[in-house]
């Protein structure tokens, strides 16, 4: 195989990397002290994480040249997908144990569930439309439909500080790489729009 | 070792070890153990370590609960003057070196003064308490300290009938605390206590746990135990005690007065806002099966229930 075709089962491979550790560590006892929050917390970042990759993607090709990583982006896109919906049973399972009655009222009363709930019910259109098929279907719509992932992006951010009882550097580094990568869309977009004037 | 430990009346002053001598001989044992157990060859660890307080008296307030593992007891902590993490405290407080160590005692009493801390906690009898500590965040852990009533300091210290509160303050050293280098919380930790929370029986000053000296993540050299109440009541390496009139402002109220009550009594009907007090993850329980119910008071509603009566709880929570 060439290099080329390497890339993506190559890339798939180190993306699923994070839950493999996890699932070491969790055969290995090396989840510390309380797993279930490990676990939860563990599969809440690598699903901004990821999102911050799939960000990156767009500004890197204009940066490098390099138009064969846009061949990724369905990819990371769709781990995000992925670890939001462990970090969504995580909760549900070791949180709430089933409890369907308190995740409900965790999602009407506690603002910061109910932003990270809103968060994943906006990436479920996402997901079902990433494959060529929709891409085809939909046209225009659908790069209409996938700029979604701006909101989502800010509102995960704003979960994450949501949840912080005192020590925001984390959330903060994260909202700050956020906002480059935003900016650089407004740039593009103001310097677009001179172009047309 | 059991020399060491008699009731407090039934030791003449001249037999009383002091804490010196006692560290000492504790060092030497250590040393000799390590030495013979090294001759003995590794793999056949037939000598136990010593430990500071091998025997205590067994306190009637002890739980029955499953004891959690010293192993988690120390390596799952919140204490932010070591870092923010869980396992920061156990990595950052390595080198911290908790003696000497000297208490402050102060405010609304008739016997004001700085002391040492071995001077500070000889005049009473240690004991064992195996308590259950239910940490605001929703997970609880069954911990052996080692301590005394703090009502049996109290005493001695001849309270004013001014004395309405208790103020606990945790050394503020950034030198020796590197977690408070970053304002994080207001520093130093304050809390407090009423004053009859405080001469309550359970509540302990705790300066050991396992038998132990108290680990250096788990608030060496002396910390508060009040087991009805969430984890972040029970203040850290504790410099300063202090009777006031005026109810003190315990430092997580100041950050978030909303989720954070003077009282914080584990109440599994009163909420935090952000999450609900309903249940908890016992650590060691294996993380797939269900958190267990909280109970009213952390379980203690025998012994402290009658401190609130008539107060409305979800007011005062
Ligand atoms: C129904 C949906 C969701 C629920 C119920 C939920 C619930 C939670 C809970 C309970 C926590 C931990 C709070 C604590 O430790 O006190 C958390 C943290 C977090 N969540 Fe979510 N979440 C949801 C969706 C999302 C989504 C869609 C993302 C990202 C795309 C996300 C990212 C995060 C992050 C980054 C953290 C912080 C982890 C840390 O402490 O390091 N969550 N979430």
């Amino acid at each position: 195989m060439s290099v080329h075709k390497m890339l993506k089962p190559v890339v798939f491979i180190f993306c699923l990397l994070p839950l493999m550790m996890i699932m070491w560590q969790a055969f290995t006892n090396g989840l510390g002290a309380n797993p279930a929050e490990t676990i939860l917390d563990a599969m809440g970042n690598w699903a901004v994480y990821f999102l911050l990759i799939t960000l990156t993607v767009t500004p890197l090709r204009r940066l490098t040249g390099w138009g064969g990583i846009v061949r990724l982006r369905r990819m990371f896109g769709l781990f995000v997908f992925f670890y939001a919906s462990l970090h969504l049973l995580s909760y549900i399972w070791f949180d709430q144990y089933f409890d369907w009655h308190e995740i409900v009222n965790d999602i009407i009363k506690r603002p910061f569930i109910s932003l990270g709930f809103m968060t994943f019910v906006l990436l479920i259109p996402l997901m079902l439309t990433s494959n060529k098929a929709m891409i085809i279907r939909l046209k225009a719509n659908w790069k209409r439909l996938h700029q979604l992932v701006y909101p989502i992006a800010i509102m995960a951010t704003v979960h994450f500080f949501l949840m912080t009882r005192a020590d925001f550097q984390q959330p903060v580094i994260i909202a700050l790489i956020l906002s480059v990568l935003l900016m650089y869309r407004l740039v593009v977009y103001f310097q677009k729009k001179a172009a047309r004037l | 070792m059991s020399f060491l430990i008699k009731k407090p009346d039934d030791i003449k002053s001249s037999e009383i070890t002091s804490q010196s001598v006692y560290h000492e001989r504790r060092e030497f044992i250590k040393k000799m153990s390590l030495a013979t157990t090294a001759l003995i060859g590794a793999g056949h660890l037939s000598l136990a370590e010593a430990k500071a307080y091998p025997e205590l008296a067994k306190s009637q307030f002890s739980s029955a609960d499953k004891l959690t593992s010293l192993d988690d007891i120390k390596s799952y902590n919140n204490f932010y003057e070591f870092g923010t993490g869980k396992v920061d405290p156990a990595k950052n407080a390595k080198n911290f070196n908790p003696k000497p160590w000297s208490i402050a005692v102060e405010g609304e009493i008739e016997k004001p003064g700085v002391f040492d801390l071995e001077d500070f906690v000889k005049p009473y009898a240690l004991e064992e308490r195996i308590y259950r500590f239910r940490c605001v965040e929703g997970w609880s852990m069954v911990i052996p300290w080692v301590g005394f009533p703090l009502a049996d300091m109290i005493k001695q210290f001849k309270p004013t009938s001014k004395a309405k509160y208790v103020e606990f303050v945790t050394l503020y050293d950034k030198e020796k605390m590197p977690g408070q280098a970053i304002r994080v919380l207001p520093w130093p930790y304050t809390e407090g206590l009423r004053i009859d929370e405080a001469m309550n029986p359970l509540t302990l000053m705790a300066v050991g746990l396992y038998g132990d000296e108290l680990p250096n993540q788990n608030g060496a050299p002396i910390r508060l135990v009040v087991p009805w109440k969430y984890g972040f009541k029970n203040i850290k390496s504790i410099v300063k005690i202090r009777f006031t009139e005026h109810e003190p402002v315990s430092t997580w109220h100041k950050i978030g007065p909303k989720e954070y009550g003077f009282y914080s009594n584990v109440n599994p009907d009163v909420d935090h806002p952000r999450w609900s007090q309903k249940t908890e993850r016992r650590i060691g329980e294996p993380f797939w099966s269900p958190k267990i119910q909280t109970q009213m008071f952390n379980g203690y509603s025998e012994q402290v229930a009658h401190l609130y009566s008539g107060m409305d709880l979800k007011r005062f929570f």
